[in-house]
């Protein structure tokens, strides 16, 4: 499909852009890291970052992606094919949720494949780098279970773009505006918990939170399906 | 497995939207190989009835069986002997007919290589073995229509569902339709819901007429073709006599000048005077030129039946 590889090359085009843009800034300071005892390394500068940017760009792009799964399908009619055969909600969403996270783990692919070419000029930190991907293959996870929830909600997919923006933005700024420690905003907030990963901080504690908010999600969607049968 | 006699039983369906009870207690069997016609006015409750026997619509009481199946105990192994078509083919626009039907067929549960060999035999009864690669947005509304009816029929179910499969489409497109339709019946059963009764007369073996969530009638559309028939024929004579001497024959009721040449005889039943009347009118010279049996035309029964419902409320 045109569209969709029209997509990939724009979202390669942004990271690509920050990449070397990051890149470059690190390549300005490093003489004067050089001489420091323990210096950062280009990993820490150029990795942690993108991956900062990566997880807000998804932050709006998630929504436009969702906004899709079953909406349109209301829209479209497409939805009684599925209702009538022996498929239970919880294929359907699971088989949606599944489709559209590999997607989008394809989509982001392009992040860890930059960050890998650095391997030639330098030595990498591969356990920063690995759980940046975890965490934001998690992050990944919960924003497709919150948009298809939302997207289960309407007959008309621009709603639900709205509609998950709404909440994934309102979360982040609550979680930015909140200033006590242990605020209850921070706790419900998923890029909050995705700072830990980012930081090279592998909590199991983050990592429930972003299987609990997918699963709380993915069971309201099933639930709302089986609404849809009987309320009509 | 070998498809059962009763395909699917329904009893004592209801269904409300909100405070409007919109379907009344309604039950429905189909037996294999017959077509079932679902006739009625719009907004009877036929899309209703159709997406509650698919599971599209959950009723509020009454069962549903198919295949011996129990709908409510094992919806998915019930649905997979179902094909439903609804009002508005449900085509995944963006994807080729071969894309579209090979997953409407994989989504019933068919292996890939089952679901290939199904694709060349659904495309070969629809009759869209040239439009396999095409986009579907890009085809006209007749083969969009067979692509709907593909996917109802590629996993060779026992009860196919087909809400008003014909709507929109050219008188030769709905001829290979209706023609499609008897030859799937010869091996599953059919249920059609429809308000052209000329689809009735020429697919379907039994008729229900709905009206306001009821169903109304039931019988062979044979028999309700000879519903509550008028006996009597038009005769046309050119040398007329005087309407008193006509109705004076034997077993006629009543005449009616249709106009100076054109009578209505009407007689009883099970005395049909017309070979009296053909005597006569040689010996007397009336010159006979025309007579024709009365025969209420299929409008006229439905229009009178749900007209009958209508003031009997």
């Amino acid at each position: 499909m045109p569209s969709t590889w029209f997509v990939l090359a724009l979202l390669q085009f942004v990271f690509a852009w920050f990449f070397l843009a990051r890149l470059d800034a690190f390549l300005e300071i490093q003489p004067q890291l050089a001489q420091l005892a323990n210096p950062f390394g280009v990993t820490i500068t150029v990795a942690a970052p993108l991956y900062n940017t990566a997880a807000l760009l998804l932050l709006m792009l998630a929504p436009m992606f969702t906004m899709r799964l079953i909406a349109e399908e209301r829209r479209n009619q497409t939805f009684a094919l599925l209702l009538s055969s022996p498929l239970s909600s919880r294929q359907i969403v699971f088989g949606k949720f599944l489709g559209l996270l590999i997607f989008l783990t394809a989509l982001m692919s392009c992040v860890p494949l930059m960050l890998y070419t650095l391997a030639f000029g330098t030595a990498l930190d591969h356990g920063l780098l690995l759980s940046n991907m975890l965490g934001l293959l998690l992050l990944t996870a919960s924003y497709v279970a919150l948009g298809l929830y939302i997207s289960a909600l309407t007959t008309q997919p621009v709603i639900a773009a709205i509609g998950a923006l709404a909440v994934l933005a309102g979360l982040w700024l609550a979680d930015i505006g909140a200033t006590a420690d242990d605020s209850p905003w921070h706790v419900v907030s998923p890029l909050y918990h995705f700072q830990n990963f980012n930081a090279g901080l592998l909590d199991s504690n983050d990592a429930a939170f972003f299987v609990l908010f997918s699963l709380f999600f993915l069971l309201l969607a099933m639930r709302r399906i089986d609404n849809n049968r009987i309320y009509g | 497995m070998a498809i059962p006699e009763i395909t699917l039983s329904a009893r004592n369906l209801t269904r409300r939207f909100g405070k409007r009870q919109v379907i009344h207690g309604l039950s429905l069997e189909l037996r294999r190989g017959e077509v079932l016609g679902l006739l009625g006015h719009n907004g009877a409750g036929k899309t209703t009835t159709l997406q509650m026997l698919t599971g599209c619509l959950q009723p509020d009481s009454g069962e549903i069986e198919i295949c011996g199946i129990d709908f409510f105990k094992k919806p998915m192994l019930a649905r997979a002997h179902l094909g439903y078509l609804p009002e508005a083919p449900p085509l995944y626009r963006e994807l080729s007919v071969d894309e579209y039907l090979i997953f409407a067929a994989r989504l019933r549960g068919m292996k890939p290589g089952a679901a290939a060999e199904a694709l060349i035999q659904a495309k070969r009864n629809c009759g869209l073995e040239a439009a396999g690669k095409k986009i579907i947005a890009t085809l006209s509304k007749g083969y969009q229509q067979r692509i709907g009816i593909a996917q109802a029929i590629i996993h060779r179910p026992a009860v196919i569902v087909l809400d008003e499969p014909t709507v929109g489409l050219d008188p030769s497109q709905i001829r290979d339709i209706r023609t499609l339709i008897r030859e799937l019946a010869n091996v599953s059963s059919v249920i059609l819901s429809t308000h052209l009764l000329s689809e009735v007369q020429s697919v379907c073996d039994r008729v229900e007429i709905m009206q306001q969530g009821k169903l109304i009638y039931s019988d062979t559309s044979a028999h309700m073709q000879m519903h509550g028939n008028a006996s009597g024929f038009i005769i046309s004579l050119r040398n007329p006599p005087p309407l008193a001497e006509l109705e004076g024959i034997a077993g006629v009721n009543s005449v009616a000048a249709l106009s100076a040449t054109q009578f209505r005889v009407l007689h009883a039943p099970d005395l049909n005077p017309s070979a009296a009347l053909l005597t006569l009118a040689e010996q007397r010279g009336w010159q006979l030129e025309q007579l024709t049996p009365l025969q209420a035309t299929l409008e006229d029964v439905y229009v009178r039946i749900t007209d009958a419902e209508r003031v009997a409320q």
